[in-house]
Protein backbone atom coordinates (compact mmCIF):
# COMPACT_ATOMS: atom_id res chain seq x y z
CA UNK A 1 0.00 0.00 0.00
CA UNK A 2 2.77 2.39 0.97
CA UNK A 3 4.66 1.40 -2.17
CA UNK A 4 1.64 2.06 -4.31
CA UNK A 5 1.06 5.43 -2.77
CA UNK A 6 4.68 6.44 -3.29
CA UNK A 7 4.57 5.24 -6.88
CA UNK A 8 1.35 7.08 -7.67
CA UNK A 9 2.63 10.21 -6.04
CA UNK A 10 5.98 10.15 -7.84
CA UNK A 11 4.28 9.68 -11.21
CA UNK A 12 1.62 12.29 -10.59
CA UNK A 13 4.11 14.80 -9.31
CA UNK A 14 6.48 14.24 -12.24
CA UNK A 15 3.65 14.53 -14.74
CA UNK A 16 2.33 17.72 -13.19
CA UNK A 17 5.71 19.40 -13.21
CA UNK A 18 6.43 18.23 -16.75
CA UNK A 19 3.13 19.62 -18.03
CA UNK A 20 3.71 22.89 -16.25
CA UNK A 21 7.11 23.33 -17.89
CA UNK A 22 5.81 22.42 -21.34
CA UNK A 23 2.98 24.91 -20.90
CA UNK A 24 5.32 27.70 -19.83
CA UNK A 25 7.68 26.91 -22.66
CA UNK A 26 4.92 27.09 -25.28
CA UNK A 27 3.25 30.21 -23.97
CA UNK A 28 6.04 32.35 -22.63
CA UNK A 29 9.07 31.15 -24.51
CA UNK A 30 7.52 32.04 -27.86
CA UNK A 31 8.94 35.13 -29.49
CA UNK A 32 7.23 34.91 -32.85
CA UNK A 33 9.07 35.72 -36.04
CA UNK A 34 12.08 38.02 -36.10
CA UNK A 35 13.78 39.83 -38.98
CA UNK A 36 17.55 40.03 -39.37
CA UNK A 37 19.06 42.61 -41.69
CA UNK A 38 22.42 41.60 -43.12
CA UNK A 39 24.98 44.22 -44.16
CA UNK A 40 22.25 46.90 -44.32
CA UNK A 41 20.93 45.17 -47.37
CA UNK A 42 19.28 41.77 -47.29
CA UNK A 43 16.66 40.78 -44.79
CA UNK A 44 15.99 37.24 -43.59
CA UNK A 45 13.32 35.94 -41.23
CA UNK A 46 13.53 33.26 -38.59
CA UNK A 47 11.95 31.92 -35.40
CA UNK A 48 12.61 34.09 -32.37
CA UNK A 49 14.15 32.30 -29.41
CA UNK A 50 16.76 30.52 -31.53
CA UNK A 51 20.39 31.62 -31.61
CA UNK A 52 21.61 34.01 -34.27
CA UNK A 53 23.99 31.35 -35.56
CA UNK A 54 21.13 28.88 -35.99
CA UNK A 55 18.88 31.35 -37.80
CA UNK A 56 21.69 32.35 -40.16
CA UNK A 57 22.50 28.71 -40.91
CA UNK A 58 18.87 27.97 -41.65
CA UNK A 59 18.89 30.81 -44.19
CA UNK A 60 22.14 29.47 -45.67
CA UNK A 61 24.45 32.09 -44.25
CA UNK A 62 27.43 30.08 -43.02
CA UNK A 63 29.49 31.43 -40.15
CA UNK A 64 32.62 29.64 -38.90
CA UNK A 65 31.66 27.78 -35.74
CA UNK A 66 34.25 25.10 -35.16
CA UNK A 67 33.15 24.27 -31.62
CA UNK A 68 29.62 23.58 -32.84
CA UNK A 69 28.06 26.47 -30.91
CA UNK A 70 29.40 25.74 -27.44
CA UNK A 71 30.90 29.20 -27.06
CA UNK A 72 34.45 27.91 -26.72
CA UNK A 73 36.12 28.62 -30.08
CA UNK A 74 35.21 32.27 -30.54
CA UNK A 75 35.11 31.87 -34.34
CA UNK A 76 31.48 32.92 -34.68
CA UNK A 77 31.91 36.55 -33.64
CA UNK A 78 29.87 39.03 -35.65
CA UNK A 79 29.18 42.72 -35.35
CA UNK A 80 25.59 43.28 -34.29
CA UNK A 81 24.88 46.86 -35.23
CA UNK A 82 21.42 47.06 -33.75
CA UNK A 83 19.41 45.05 -31.24
CA UNK A 84 20.33 42.15 -29.01
CA UNK A 85 21.82 44.01 -26.05
CA UNK A 86 25.44 43.66 -25.02
CA UNK A 87 27.69 40.64 -24.62
CA UNK A 88 26.77 38.05 -21.98
CA UNK A 89 29.34 37.06 -19.35
CA UNK A 90 29.96 33.80 -21.26
CA UNK A 91 30.87 35.78 -24.35
CA UNK A 92 33.14 38.16 -22.47
CA UNK A 93 35.67 35.33 -22.15
CA UNK A 94 36.04 35.07 -25.93
CA UNK A 95 35.85 38.75 -26.92
CA UNK A 96 38.33 41.52 -26.25
CA UNK A 97 37.22 44.69 -24.51
CA UNK A 98 37.35 46.73 -27.70
CA UNK A 99 35.34 44.09 -29.55
CA UNK A 100 32.66 44.29 -26.89
CA UNK A 101 32.63 48.07 -27.20
CA UNK A 102 32.22 47.76 -30.96
CA UNK A 103 29.17 45.53 -30.46
CA UNK A 104 30.72 42.23 -31.45
CA UNK A 105 28.79 39.19 -30.25
CA UNK A 106 29.21 35.43 -30.41
CA UNK A 107 26.47 34.42 -32.81
CA UNK A 108 26.09 31.04 -31.10
CA UNK A 109 25.32 32.63 -27.71
CA UNK A 110 23.02 35.42 -28.83
CA UNK A 111 19.41 34.34 -28.51
CA UNK A 112 17.38 36.42 -30.94
CA UNK A 113 14.31 37.99 -29.37
CA UNK A 114 13.92 41.12 -31.48
CA UNK A 115 14.83 42.34 -34.93
CA UNK A 116 18.57 42.64 -35.47
CA UNK A 117 21.02 44.27 -37.84
CA UNK A 118 24.26 42.36 -38.33
CA UNK A 119 27.39 42.71 -40.41
CA UNK A 120 28.81 39.60 -42.03
CA UNK A 121 32.35 39.83 -43.48
CA UNK A 122 32.33 39.39 -47.27
CA UNK A 123 34.55 36.31 -47.20
CA UNK A 124 31.92 34.45 -45.17
CA UNK A 125 29.37 35.10 -47.90
CA UNK A 126 31.42 32.92 -50.21
CA UNK A 127 31.07 29.89 -47.99
CA UNK A 128 28.72 27.43 -49.61
CA UNK A 129 26.79 24.32 -48.81
CA UNK A 130 27.69 21.08 -50.56
CA UNK A 131 25.91 17.79 -51.05
CA UNK A 132 28.08 14.82 -51.67
CA UNK A 133 28.51 11.09 -51.31
CA UNK A 134 31.06 8.98 -49.49
CA UNK A 135 33.43 7.47 -52.04
CA UNK A 136 35.86 5.88 -49.60
CA UNK A 137 35.91 4.92 -45.96
CA UNK A 138 38.86 3.03 -44.57
CA UNK A 139 40.36 2.41 -41.16
CA UNK A 140 43.92 3.77 -41.14
CA UNK A 141 44.80 3.47 -37.46
CA UNK A 142 43.08 1.93 -34.48
CA UNK A 143 40.82 4.98 -34.09
CA UNK A 144 41.25 7.07 -37.25
CA UNK A 145 39.30 6.60 -40.46
CA UNK A 146 40.10 8.16 -43.79
CA UNK A 147 36.93 9.16 -45.63
CA UNK A 148 36.59 10.70 -49.05
CA UNK A 149 33.52 12.56 -50.23
CA UNK A 150 32.67 13.09 -53.84
CA UNK A 151 30.83 16.36 -54.53
CA UNK A 152 27.47 16.23 -56.27
CA UNK A 153 25.93 19.73 -55.98
CA UNK A 154 27.85 21.88 -56.61
CA UNK A 155 30.31 19.58 -58.34
CA UNK A 156 33.49 21.38 -57.33
CA UNK A 157 34.92 23.23 -54.34
CA UNK A 158 37.88 25.57 -54.28
CA UNK A 159 39.81 25.94 -51.05
CA UNK A 160 43.26 26.62 -49.73
CA UNK A 161 45.47 23.88 -48.27
CA UNK A 162 44.80 23.76 -44.51
CA UNK A 163 41.17 24.89 -44.47
CA UNK A 164 38.31 22.92 -42.94
CA UNK A 165 34.66 22.07 -43.60
CA UNK A 166 31.74 21.72 -41.21
CA UNK A 167 29.85 18.48 -41.64
CA UNK A 168 26.16 18.40 -40.89
CA UNK A 169 25.41 15.80 -38.22
CA UNK A 170 21.73 14.78 -37.77
CA UNK A 171 20.67 14.69 -34.13
CA UNK A 172 17.49 13.92 -32.21
CA UNK A 173 16.32 17.52 -32.35
CA UNK A 174 17.45 18.61 -35.79
CA UNK A 175 21.09 18.89 -36.72
CA UNK A 176 24.46 19.90 -35.41
CA UNK A 177 27.78 20.42 -37.13
CA UNK A 178 31.41 19.52 -36.51
CA UNK A 179 34.61 20.88 -38.01
CA UNK A 180 36.99 18.62 -39.94
CA UNK A 181 40.10 19.67 -41.79
CA UNK A 182 40.53 18.67 -45.41
CA UNK A 183 43.60 16.52 -45.91
CA UNK A 184 43.29 16.35 -49.68
CA UNK A 185 45.16 18.37 -52.28
CA UNK A 186 43.02 21.41 -53.25
CA UNK A 187 43.88 20.71 -56.90
CA UNK A 188 41.39 17.87 -57.00
CA UNK A 189 38.26 19.93 -56.81
CA UNK A 190 35.54 17.33 -57.05
CA UNK A 191 36.49 15.23 -54.04
CA UNK A 192 37.70 16.01 -50.53
CA UNK A 193 39.34 13.79 -47.96
CA UNK A 194 38.94 13.94 -44.19
CA UNK A 195 40.68 12.04 -41.39
CA UNK A 196 38.31 11.36 -38.54
CA UNK A 197 39.42 10.26 -35.13
CA UNK A 198 36.77 8.38 -33.17
CA UNK A 199 36.00 10.08 -29.87
CA UNK A 200 34.19 7.64 -27.53
CA UNK A 201 30.51 8.62 -27.44
CA UNK A 202 31.25 11.59 -29.72
CA UNK A 203 28.26 12.53 -31.85
CA UNK A 204 30.10 13.71 -34.96
CA UNK A 205 32.95 11.26 -35.09
CA UNK A 206 30.71 8.23 -34.42
CA UNK A 207 28.32 9.35 -37.14
CA UNK A 208 31.11 9.69 -39.69
CA UNK A 209 32.75 6.42 -38.67
CA UNK A 210 29.48 4.57 -39.24
CA UNK A 211 29.03 5.87 -42.80
CA UNK A 212 29.66 3.65 -45.80
CA UNK A 213 30.58 4.20 -49.40
CA UNK A 214 27.53 5.49 -51.27
CA UNK A 215 25.90 7.20 -48.27
CA UNK A 216 24.95 10.87 -48.74
CA UNK A 217 26.59 13.67 -46.76
CA UNK A 218 26.16 17.44 -46.42
CA UNK A 219 28.75 19.97 -45.39
CA UNK A 220 29.61 23.64 -45.69
CA UNK A 221 32.94 25.28 -46.33
CA UNK A 222 35.67 26.18 -46.82
CA UNK A 223 36.43 27.80 -43.47
CA UNK A 224 39.45 29.12 -41.62
CA UNK A 225 42.52 31.36 -41.75
CA UNK A 226 44.78 28.38 -41.18
CA UNK A 227 46.13 27.83 -44.69
CA UNK A 228 49.44 27.94 -46.52
CA UNK A 229 50.49 31.51 -47.29
CA UNK A 230 51.65 31.29 -50.89
CA UNK A 231 53.05 34.82 -51.18
CA UNK A 232 55.90 34.24 -48.80
CA UNK A 233 59.49 33.07 -49.10
CA UNK A 234 59.81 31.76 -45.57
CA UNK A 235 60.62 28.12 -44.99
CA UNK A 236 57.54 26.11 -44.12
CA UNK A 237 57.55 24.39 -40.74
CA UNK A 238 54.65 22.00 -40.19
CA UNK A 239 54.08 20.44 -36.78
CA UNK A 240 51.35 17.83 -36.35
CA UNK A 241 50.11 15.79 -33.41
CA UNK A 242 47.90 12.76 -34.05
CA UNK A 243 44.95 13.46 -36.33
CA UNK A 244 46.16 17.08 -36.52
CA UNK A 245 48.17 15.80 -39.47
CA UNK A 246 45.13 16.20 -41.76
CA UNK A 247 45.48 19.88 -42.81
CA UNK A 248 49.26 19.58 -42.95
CA UNK A 249 49.05 16.66 -45.33
CA UNK A 250 47.05 18.93 -47.59
CA UNK A 251 49.81 21.53 -47.38
CA UNK A 252 52.51 18.96 -48.19
CA UNK A 253 50.51 17.56 -51.11
CA UNK A 254 50.05 21.07 -52.49
CA UNK A 255 53.76 21.80 -52.02
CA UNK A 256 54.63 18.66 -54.00
CA UNK A 257 52.20 19.16 -56.88
CA UNK A 258 53.09 22.84 -57.30
CA UNK A 259 56.82 22.15 -57.17
CA UNK A 260 57.36 24.89 -54.59
CA UNK A 261 61.04 25.56 -53.99
CA UNK A 262 60.71 26.79 -50.39
CA UNK A 263 62.10 24.14 -48.02
CA UNK A 264 59.43 22.38 -45.98
CA UNK A 265 59.71 20.55 -42.65
CA UNK A 266 57.17 18.12 -41.30
CA UNK A 267 57.39 17.25 -37.61
CA UNK A 268 54.85 14.58 -36.89
CA UNK A 269 54.21 13.15 -33.44
CA UNK A 270 52.12 10.10 -32.63
CA UNK A 271 51.94 7.53 -29.87
CA UNK A 272 53.13 4.40 -31.68
CA UNK A 273 53.89 3.26 -35.21
CA UNK A 274 50.30 2.03 -35.57
CA UNK A 275 49.11 5.61 -35.04
CA UNK A 276 51.57 7.11 -37.49
CA UNK A 277 49.44 7.14 -40.61
CA UNK A 278 50.57 8.34 -44.04
CA UNK A 279 54.09 7.41 -42.89
CA UNK A 280 54.95 5.66 -46.18
CA UNK A 281 53.59 8.56 -48.21
CA UNK A 282 55.89 11.03 -46.47
CA UNK A 283 58.91 8.73 -46.51
CA UNK A 284 58.37 8.39 -50.28
CA UNK A 285 58.39 12.17 -50.79
CA UNK A 286 61.47 12.57 -48.61
CA UNK A 287 63.33 10.12 -50.86
CA UNK A 288 62.65 12.05 -54.06
CA UNK A 289 62.57 15.66 -52.82
CA UNK A 290 65.64 16.85 -50.92
CA UNK A 291 63.83 20.03 -49.87
CA UNK A 292 61.31 18.00 -47.87
CA UNK A 293 62.48 17.21 -44.34
CA UNK A 294 60.46 14.61 -42.50
CA UNK A 295 60.75 14.05 -38.73
CA UNK A 296 58.37 11.48 -37.32
CA UNK A 297 58.57 10.88 -33.57
CA UNK A 298 56.79 8.41 -31.32
CA UNK A 299 56.03 9.11 -27.69
CA UNK A 300 55.26 5.53 -26.75
CA UNK A 301 56.88 3.22 -29.36
CA UNK A 302 57.14 -0.56 -29.52
CA UNK A 303 60.68 -1.88 -28.80
CA UNK A 304 61.45 -2.46 -32.51
CA UNK A 305 61.11 1.25 -33.44
CA UNK A 306 64.51 2.60 -34.44
CA UNK A 307 63.42 6.18 -35.19
CA UNK A 308 63.08 9.15 -32.89
CA UNK A 309 61.37 8.76 -29.52
CA UNK A 310 59.88 11.57 -27.47
CA UNK A 311 57.35 14.37 -27.61
CA UNK A 312 57.33 16.39 -30.80
CA UNK A 313 58.29 19.72 -29.23
CA UNK A 314 61.55 18.24 -27.92
CA UNK A 315 62.37 16.90 -31.39
CA UNK A 316 61.63 20.31 -32.85
CA UNK A 317 63.88 21.94 -30.28
CA UNK A 318 66.70 19.59 -31.24
CA UNK A 319 66.38 19.66 -35.03
CA UNK A 320 65.41 23.22 -35.89
CA UNK A 321 68.21 25.77 -36.15
CA UNK A 322 67.87 29.04 -34.25
CA UNK A 323 67.16 32.10 -36.34
CA UNK A 324 65.58 30.09 -39.18
CA UNK A 325 63.64 32.31 -41.61
CA UNK A 326 60.48 30.28 -41.28
CA UNK A 327 56.74 30.33 -40.78
CA UNK A 328 55.01 27.64 -38.82
CA UNK A 329 51.77 25.71 -39.19
CA UNK A 330 50.73 23.78 -36.09
CA UNK A 331 47.82 21.45 -35.67
CA UNK A 332 46.97 19.09 -32.84
CA UNK A 333 45.76 19.02 -29.24
CA UNK A 334 45.94 22.36 -27.35
CA UNK A 335 48.66 21.19 -24.98
CA UNK A 336 50.96 20.26 -27.87
CA UNK A 337 50.35 23.62 -29.58
CA UNK A 338 51.29 25.50 -26.42
CA UNK A 339 54.51 23.53 -25.98
CA UNK A 340 55.47 23.93 -29.64
CA UNK A 341 54.74 27.68 -29.62
CA UNK A 342 57.20 28.15 -26.78
CA UNK A 343 59.92 26.28 -28.69
CA UNK A 344 59.29 28.23 -31.90
CA UNK A 345 59.46 31.54 -30.12
CA UNK A 346 62.77 30.54 -28.54
CA UNK A 347 64.04 29.86 -32.09
CA UNK A 348 63.22 33.43 -33.03
CA UNK A 349 60.13 32.84 -35.13
CA UNK A 350 57.79 35.84 -34.69
CA UNK A 351 54.27 35.22 -33.36
CA UNK A 352 52.71 36.59 -36.57
CA UNK A 353 54.40 33.80 -38.51
CA UNK A 354 52.87 31.04 -36.42
CA UNK A 355 49.45 29.75 -37.41
CA UNK A 356 47.64 27.02 -35.56
CA UNK A 357 44.39 25.07 -35.32
CA UNK A 358 43.62 23.57 -31.93
CA UNK A 359 41.53 20.39 -32.21
CA UNK B 1 13.26 31.57 16.56
CA UNK B 2 13.13 35.23 15.74
CA UNK B 3 13.15 35.84 11.99
CA UNK B 4 15.63 38.68 12.22
CA UNK B 5 17.95 36.40 14.13
CA UNK B 6 17.59 33.77 11.43
CA UNK B 7 18.33 36.30 8.73
CA UNK B 8 21.42 37.57 10.50
CA UNK B 9 22.71 34.13 11.40
CA UNK B 10 22.23 32.70 7.94
CA UNK B 11 24.06 35.61 6.34
CA UNK B 12 27.03 35.66 8.70
CA UNK B 13 27.53 33.06 11.37
CA UNK B 14 25.99 30.07 9.64
CA UNK B 15 27.05 31.16 6.19
CA UNK B 16 26.22 28.33 3.81
CA UNK B 17 29.46 28.67 1.87
CA UNK B 18 31.89 29.37 4.66
CA UNK B 19 30.61 27.30 7.56
CA UNK B 20 29.01 24.41 5.69
CA UNK B 21 31.22 24.61 2.62
CA UNK B 22 28.30 23.93 0.31
CA UNK B 23 28.11 25.27 -3.24
CA UNK B 24 31.89 25.14 -3.53
CA UNK B 25 32.05 24.40 -7.25
CA UNK B 26 30.91 27.82 -8.51
CA UNK B 27 32.45 29.40 -5.42
CA UNK B 28 35.89 28.38 -6.63
CA UNK B 29 35.40 28.41 -10.39
CA UNK B 30 33.38 31.59 -10.93
CA UNK B 31 34.87 33.85 -8.26
CA UNK B 32 37.70 35.10 -10.44
CA UNK B 33 35.69 37.90 -11.96
CA UNK B 34 33.54 39.98 -9.61
CA UNK B 35 30.97 40.84 -12.23
CA UNK B 36 30.40 37.22 -13.12
CA UNK B 37 30.45 36.31 -9.42
CA UNK B 38 27.75 38.81 -8.56
CA UNK B 39 25.56 37.50 -11.39
CA UNK B 40 25.88 34.04 -9.91
CA UNK B 41 25.26 35.44 -6.43
CA UNK B 42 22.01 37.06 -7.49
CA UNK B 43 20.84 33.90 -9.19
CA UNK B 44 21.63 31.79 -6.12
CA UNK B 45 19.83 34.20 -3.79
CA UNK B 46 16.71 34.22 -5.89
CA UNK B 47 16.59 30.47 -6.44
CA UNK B 48 17.40 29.68 -2.81
CA UNK B 49 14.55 31.80 -1.49
CA UNK B 50 12.00 30.50 -3.96
CA UNK B 51 12.93 26.84 -3.67
CA UNK B 52 13.09 26.87 0.13
CA UNK B 53 9.56 28.26 0.29
CA UNK B 54 8.24 25.96 -2.43
CA UNK B 55 9.79 22.90 -0.81
CA UNK B 56 8.40 23.91 2.55
CA UNK B 57 4.92 24.02 1.02
CA UNK B 58 5.36 20.71 -0.75
CA UNK B 59 6.77 19.10 2.37
CA UNK B 60 4.13 20.35 4.79
CA UNK B 61 1.06 20.13 2.59
CA UNK B 62 1.83 17.09 0.47
CA UNK B 63 4.63 14.86 1.69
CA UNK B 64 3.87 14.82 5.42
CA UNK B 65 0.08 14.36 5.13
CA UNK B 66 0.66 11.50 2.66
CA UNK B 67 3.27 9.93 4.93
CA UNK B 68 5.88 10.23 2.20
CA UNK B 69 8.50 12.14 4.19
CA UNK B 70 11.15 9.69 3.05
CA UNK B 71 10.79 10.94 -0.52
CA UNK B 72 12.01 14.39 0.42
CA UNK B 73 15.31 14.15 -1.43
CA UNK B 74 13.75 13.10 -4.68
CA UNK B 75 10.85 15.52 -4.57
CA UNK B 76 12.96 18.46 -3.47
CA UNK B 77 15.33 18.00 -6.38
CA UNK B 78 12.48 17.82 -8.87
CA UNK B 79 10.89 20.96 -7.43
CA UNK B 80 14.19 22.80 -7.63
CA UNK B 81 14.78 21.73 -11.22
CA UNK B 82 11.28 22.80 -12.23
CA UNK B 83 11.51 26.16 -10.51
CA UNK B 84 14.84 26.92 -12.11
CA UNK B 85 13.49 26.04 -15.55
CA UNK B 86 10.39 28.16 -15.16
CA UNK B 87 12.32 31.02 -13.63
CA UNK B 88 14.69 31.04 -16.58
CA UNK B 89 11.85 31.17 -19.09
CA UNK B 90 10.01 33.92 -17.21
CA UNK B 91 13.03 36.11 -16.57
CA UNK B 92 14.23 35.75 -20.13
CA UNK B 93 10.86 36.91 -21.37
CA UNK B 94 9.87 39.66 -18.98
CA UNK B 95 13.07 40.95 -17.40
CA UNK B 96 15.68 41.03 -20.17
CA UNK B 97 17.98 43.23 -18.11
CA UNK B 98 17.99 40.73 -15.26
CA UNK B 99 18.46 37.87 -17.69
CA UNK B 100 21.43 39.68 -19.12
CA UNK B 101 23.08 39.85 -15.72
CA UNK B 102 22.42 36.38 -14.37
CA UNK B 103 20.14 34.35 -16.65
CA UNK B 104 22.85 32.12 -17.99
CA UNK B 105 23.76 30.96 -14.48
CA UNK B 106 20.32 29.60 -13.69
CA UNK B 107 20.78 26.20 -15.36
CA UNK B 108 24.05 25.76 -13.46
CA UNK B 109 22.22 26.14 -10.20
CA UNK B 110 19.86 23.20 -10.61
CA UNK B 111 22.48 20.81 -9.35
CA UNK B 112 24.03 23.11 -6.78
CA UNK B 113 24.24 21.37 -3.41
CA UNK B 114 23.81 24.59 -1.44
CA UNK B 115 20.29 24.97 -2.84
CA UNK B 116 19.26 21.46 -1.87
CA UNK B 117 21.09 21.89 1.42
CA UNK B 118 18.88 24.82 2.41
CA UNK B 119 15.72 22.82 1.74
CA UNK B 120 16.98 19.92 3.82
CA UNK B 121 18.21 22.12 6.68
CA UNK B 122 14.89 23.93 6.93
CA UNK B 123 13.20 20.58 7.53
CA UNK B 124 15.83 19.49 10.06
CA UNK B 125 15.43 22.72 11.97
CA UNK B 126 11.61 22.55 11.79
CA UNK B 127 11.23 26.11 10.53
CA UNK B 128 7.83 27.63 9.86
CA UNK B 129 6.96 29.19 6.51
CA UNK B 130 8.07 32.71 7.37
CA UNK B 131 11.22 31.45 9.03
CA UNK B 132 11.99 29.37 5.96
CA UNK B 133 11.59 32.39 3.73
CA UNK B 134 14.08 34.40 5.73
CA UNK B 135 16.40 31.45 6.10
CA UNK B 136 16.47 30.96 2.31
CA UNK B 137 16.87 34.65 1.65
CA UNK B 138 19.60 35.03 4.28
CA UNK B 139 21.53 32.02 3.07
CA UNK B 140 21.39 33.34 -0.48
CA UNK B 141 22.63 36.75 0.57
CA UNK B 142 25.31 35.06 2.64
CA UNK B 143 26.52 33.03 -0.32
CA UNK B 144 26.43 36.17 -2.47
CA UNK B 145 28.47 38.05 0.12
CA UNK B 146 30.98 35.23 0.38
CA UNK B 147 31.54 34.89 -3.36
CA UNK B 148 32.00 38.60 -4.03
CA UNK B 149 34.31 38.91 -1.04
CA UNK B 150 36.51 36.10 -2.23
CA UNK B 151 36.29 37.55 -5.74
CA UNK B 152 37.66 40.83 -4.40
CA UNK B 153 40.48 39.07 -2.62
CA UNK B 154 41.39 36.95 -5.64
CA UNK B 155 41.60 40.06 -7.78
CA UNK B 156 44.39 41.26 -5.53
CA UNK B 157 46.25 37.97 -5.79
CA UNK B 158 48.03 39.24 -8.89
CA UNK B 159 49.95 41.59 -6.63
CA UNK B 160 51.19 38.82 -4.39
CA UNK B 161 53.09 35.65 -5.09
CA UNK B 162 51.47 32.64 -3.49
CA UNK B 163 53.57 29.45 -3.73
CA UNK B 164 53.22 28.39 -7.34
CA UNK B 165 52.60 24.73 -6.52
CA UNK B 166 49.34 25.59 -4.79
CA UNK B 167 47.83 26.55 -8.10
CA UNK B 168 44.89 28.90 -8.25
CA UNK B 169 42.43 26.46 -6.79
CA UNK B 170 44.66 25.62 -3.86
CA UNK B 171 45.19 29.18 -2.83
CA UNK B 172 41.48 29.88 -3.24
CA UNK B 173 40.66 27.06 -0.84
CA UNK B 174 43.10 28.48 1.69
CA UNK B 175 41.62 31.95 1.36
CA UNK B 176 38.16 30.46 1.86
CA UNK B 177 39.42 28.84 5.04
CA UNK B 178 40.74 32.15 6.38
CA UNK B 179 37.48 33.86 5.48
CA UNK B 180 35.59 31.13 7.32
CA UNK B 181 37.57 31.91 10.46
CA UNK B 182 36.60 35.56 10.17
CA UNK B 183 32.92 34.75 9.69
CA UNK B 184 32.93 32.39 12.66
CA UNK B 185 34.03 35.35 14.70
CA UNK B 186 30.39 36.45 14.67
CA UNK B 187 29.19 33.26 16.37
CA UNK B 188 29.04 34.94 19.76
CA UNK B 189 26.45 37.39 18.46
CA UNK B 190 23.98 34.83 17.12
CA UNK B 191 23.98 31.36 15.70
CA UNK B 192 21.49 28.89 14.35
C1 LIG C 1 39.33 23.78 -36.93
C2 LIG C 1 39.11 22.36 -36.47
C3 LIG C 1 39.48 21.31 -37.30
C4 LIG C 1 39.27 19.99 -36.90
N1 LIG C 1 39.69 18.98 -37.72
C5 LIG C 1 39.54 17.70 -37.32
C6 LIG C 1 40.03 16.61 -38.15
O1 LIG C 1 40.58 16.80 -39.25
N2 LIG C 1 39.85 15.34 -37.69
C7 LIG C 1 39.25 15.06 -36.48
O2 LIG C 1 39.12 13.88 -36.13
N3 LIG C 1 38.79 16.07 -35.69
C8 LIG C 1 38.91 17.37 -36.07
N4 LIG C 1 38.46 18.38 -35.26
C9 LIG C 1 37.70 18.04 -34.03
C10 LIG C 1 36.22 17.81 -34.41
O3 LIG C 1 35.64 19.01 -34.85
C11 LIG C 1 35.34 17.34 -33.22
O4 LIG C 1 35.52 18.19 -32.13
C12 LIG C 1 35.65 15.93 -32.77
O5 LIG C 1 35.50 15.03 -33.86
C13 LIG C 1 34.73 15.50 -31.63
O6 LIG C 1 33.39 15.63 -32.04
P1 LIG C 1 32.28 14.59 -31.62
O7 LIG C 1 30.96 15.10 -32.08
O8 LIG C 1 32.66 13.23 -32.06
O9 LIG C 1 32.35 14.62 -30.03
P2 LIG C 1 31.37 15.41 -29.05
O10 LIG C 1 30.05 14.72 -29.06
O11 LIG C 1 31.43 16.84 -29.40
O12 LIG C 1 32.12 15.18 -27.69
C14 LIG C 1 31.96 14.01 -26.92
C15 LIG C 1 32.86 14.07 -25.69
O13 LIG C 1 34.22 13.95 -26.10
C16 LIG C 1 35.00 15.03 -25.60
N5 LIG C 1 35.96 15.40 -26.67
C17 LIG C 1 35.74 16.24 -27.72
N6 LIG C 1 36.84 16.32 -28.51
C18 LIG C 1 37.77 15.51 -27.96
C19 LIG C 1 39.10 15.19 -28.31
N7 LIG C 1 39.70 15.70 -29.38
N8 LIG C 1 39.77 14.31 -27.51
C20 LIG C 1 39.18 13.78 -26.42
N9 LIG C 1 37.91 14.06 -26.04
C21 LIG C 1 37.21 14.92 -26.78
C22 LIG C 1 34.03 16.13 -25.34
O14 LIG C 1 34.48 16.97 -24.30
C23 LIG C 1 32.77 15.39 -24.96
O15 LIG C 1 32.76 15.11 -23.60
C24 LIG C 1 38.67 19.71 -35.65
C25 LIG C 1 38.30 20.77 -34.82
C26 LIG C 1 38.53 22.08 -35.21
C27 LIG C 1 38.14 23.18 -34.27
S1 LIG D 1 30.60 28.57 -32.44
FE1 LIG D 1 32.37 28.41 -31.24
S2 LIG D 1 32.16 30.14 -30.00
FE2 LIG D 1 30.37 30.27 -31.18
Amino acid sequence: MIMLRALLFANGFGLLIGLLIIFMDKVINNYGEVAITINHDKEIRGDGGKTLLRILFESKYFIPSACGGKGTCGYCKLKVVEGGGTALPTEALMLTRSEIREQYRLACQLKVKENLQVEIPPEYLEIQEYEGMFSLSEQITEDIKRVRMQLITPETISYKPGQYVQVRIPTDDGFDFRAYSMSSNPDEQNEIELNIKLIPAGIGSSYLHAKQVGDPVEFSGPYGDFYLKTHSDREIICVAGGVGLAPLKSIVAYWVSHNLSRPIYLFYGARSLKDLYNHDYFTGIAETKPQFHYFPALSDPAPDWDGTTGFIHTVLDRELSTGIHGEAYLCGPPIMIDAVMAVLESKGIPKESILYDKF
Amino acid sequence: MNILLILFASILTSNIALTYFLGMCPFVSISKNIQVASGMGMAVTMVMTLTAVANWLVNNYVLIPLGLGYMQFLVFIVTIAAIVQILEIVIDRFFPALYQSFGIFLPLITVNCAILGISLFMVLRSFGLLQTFFYGLGSGIGWFLAIITIGGIRKRLIFSKPPRRFGETGITAIIAGLMALAFIGFTGVASL
